[in-house]
């Protein structure tokens, strides 16, 4: 924490004399943050994903308006809640957005976990609803083939092979994002 | 589009300028709206006929000194309000003492003079043109202030209108007492305050507009 804290403003003291790759990696650098912070609050990962890019855009847009002499965190936090709300104000969804400690959004998110996560929803998110229902409960909430399989209107052996196929076309659809 | 190219697109202008820039904007567009204010009230209405005596200039400074006070507190509101994350308490305390001292001072004052006279001291003889003519300015100094304000990022876009308002109302209100003449500190926080606030409503009801982003 202290760590990135650190990193962050020295980005932003170097990008203030005009150093623009400074500013590309303290962008870079929210990017997995603001990604984590958004696929924790959306179900759908392209939601999340249009919301990180959007975030970004208003970080640079609003730069003028951070203040170098307070924390970055808050300022970065407020942004990326605003763009929630504004995105839920859209759909027509009425939801409150909690006001969180502002420093989770630098702290919680580690950058390969949330890269993961998100490439892991959006795989997921191909899969056709019976079958994503059934790998969910299976391998992330470690449920039983036994106790699984009726839940998604499969027998036992049914589901088994289910599981064999859905994974398969997983692992065939990461080889094909691959390339 | 891939987010690692929209970053490397975004890091083609530059990154976060020096502190302050904002508000030297905001000072630098509202003060130029406030001059021509100014220009207007001293050519249109003419300067107040005390203006060539001491008592004069010292009631204008005094009441300059209040309406600027409130103008400082709007851009002290609007900068905060306009930046994520940050805590409005300051500028909304500073903007509290400053209502409720010039309501205390209007009881004070009112109190210490014979009940027959308050209506008068405190009507004075142009209680219905000054909140008028204060926002008819104000919109000199509201306009260029709103334009730099559409670069804040407000999370309540109506609220950072009415700090656009009050800052505008503020320095249109010290603009207009170079004409008028009214010395009343009741006068000065009941129509003046009322002119700042008719300013700060239109503010709000354009920020919340025109501040979305």
């Amino acid at each position: 924490m202290e760590d990135i804290d650190l990193q962050i403003q020295s980005l932003i003291a170097l990008s203030q004399t005009g150093d623009r790759a400074a500013y590309g990696r303290l962008l870079a650098l929210m990017a997995p943050r603001l990604r984590a912070y958004f696929s924790r609050r959306l179900q759908d990962p392209a939601d999340a994903e249009d919301l990180v890019q959007e975030t970004l855009i208003a970080i640079h847009t609003k730069r003028e308006t951070y203040n170098p002499a307070l924390p970055f965190a808050p300022w970065v936090y407020g942004i990326a809640r605003y763009k929630l709300i504004d995105h839920f104000r859209r759909r027509g969804v009425r939801r409150h957005v909690p006001l969180e400690e502002a420093g989770e959004i630098l702290a919680e998110s580690d950058t390969e976990a949330g890269a993961t996560r998100a490439d892991l929803n959006r795989l997921l998110a191909r899969l056709p609803a019976r079958q994503r229902g059934l790998l969910e409960d299976v391998r992330l909430r470690g449920l039983t083939i036994a106790e699984a399989a009726p839940r998604h209107g499969y027998s036992e052996g049914a589901a088994k092979v289910a599981l064999h196929r859905t994974l398969k076309s997983l692992s065939a659809s990461v080889a094909a994002d691959e390339d | 589009m891939k987010t690692e190219d929209l970053i490397a697109g975004l890091a083609l202008e530059p990154g976060f300028p020096g502190p302050r820039q904002l508000e030297r904007k905001l000072i630098l567009w509202s003060g130029g709206g406030a001059l021509m204010a100014a220009l207007l009230t001293l050519l249109v209405l003419g300067p107040r006929p005390d203006m060539d005596q001491i008592a004069g200039v010292a009631s204008f400074l005094g009441k300059a000194g209040y309406t600027l006070a409130l103008a400082g507190a709007g851009l002290w509101l609007a900068r905060r309000l306009g930046q994520p994350g940050a805590r409005a308490k300051g500028p909304l305390l500073a903007l509290s003492l400053l209502l409720v001292g010039g309501l205390i001072a209007t009881v004070v004052e009112l109190a210490l003079i014979p009940a027959g006279e308050r209506a008068g001291q405190l009507m004075g003889h142009s209680a219905m043109i000054c909140p008028l003519a204060i926002l008819g300015l104000g919109l000199l100094a509201l306009c260029p202030a709103m334009i730099v304000a559409r670069r804040l990022a407000p999370v309540r876009p109506a609220a950072a209108g009415a700090a656009i308002g009050l800052l505008a109302g503020g320095l249109s209100a010290t603009a207009y007492g170079l004409h008028c003449a009214e010395t009343a500190v009741s006068f000065l926080v009941i129509w003046y305050g009322l002119g700042v606030l008719a300013t700060a409503a239109l503010g709000a009801a354009i920020g919340a507009r025109v501040l979305r982003w």
